[in-house]
């Protein structure tokens, strides 16, 4: 999973960091996310995993990190 | 009373890539209904609108404070309206609206601007001395 998220990263974070190595807790906004690049990367996680983040789930903490992206989407799978 | 400023700045070629690789996913989620169709509406000028809206919707978190505050906001829960006179005003709903309300807000202002390949839109939020009720929408009038 953090390979697909990484790679999404990597082809809409617009980072000005490589997404392919930056660790899992780095905070993806200082790296560069514009609010823009942040909705691609919602909308091309959800492509990717076949799930919906409600609108409760809109929030920074949820995209500040690959690590709480990777939380995120565990939790929307969980059971699925 | 107090105010609270929000700027944002959208590149409108980027929003047209975000409606070339993601379509009607990306308009639905972002956009509400009026303003998908005030968008398109003009189809040489539906980027540039929605480049404007977006930067609108984010000039307003930053307005509102919302995004330190944590609060899950759907972009579609803050809506730019258009009067027909062209003056254009913020709607909230849902959690953005109670999360204005909470913070005291009694009125927000939105300008919005196009030059080139930008966008940009600026939201002022005025805080009342008295904490208003939660129908913010009703109390903007912006």
């Amino acid at each position: 999973m953090t390979d697909k998220i990484r790679q999404i990263l990597k082809d809409h974070g617009r980072l000005s960091k490589d997404a392919m190595s930056l660790e899992e807790g780095a905070d993806l906004y200082q790296a560069g996310m514009t609010s823009h690049a942040s909705v691609n990367v919602m909308l091309a996680l959800e492509g990717e995993f076949e799930i919906e983040f409600p609108d409760h789930m809109l929030k920074r903490s949820v995209f500040e990190s690959i690590q709480a992206m990777r939380g995120a989407i565990e939790e929307l799978t969980k059971g699925a | 009373m107090n105010m609270e400023v929000g700027i944002d700045l959208v590149q409108v070629s980027r929003v047209e890539a975000s409606l070339a690789r993601f379509g009607e996913r990306f308009l639905r989620r972002v956009f509400t209904d009026t303003e998908i169709a005030y968008a398109t509406s003009a189809p040489t000028r539906t980027a540039e609108r929605l480049a404007a809206r977006f930067a609108a919707k984010e000039a307003a978190i930053k307005a509102l404070d919302l995004a330190d505050r944590q609060v899950g906001i759907g972009w579609r829960q803050i809506e730019v309206a258009r009067e027909q006179s062209g003056k254009c005003r913020l709607i909230l709903h849902g959690a953005a609206r109670d999360a204005a309300a909470d913070a005291g807000v009694a009125e927000l202002s939105v300008s919005l601007t196009h030059e080139g390949d930008y966008s940009a839109a600026v939201v002022l939020a005025v805080r009342a001395d008295r904490k208003p009720s939660k129908n913010v929408e009703e109390t903007t009038g912006a």
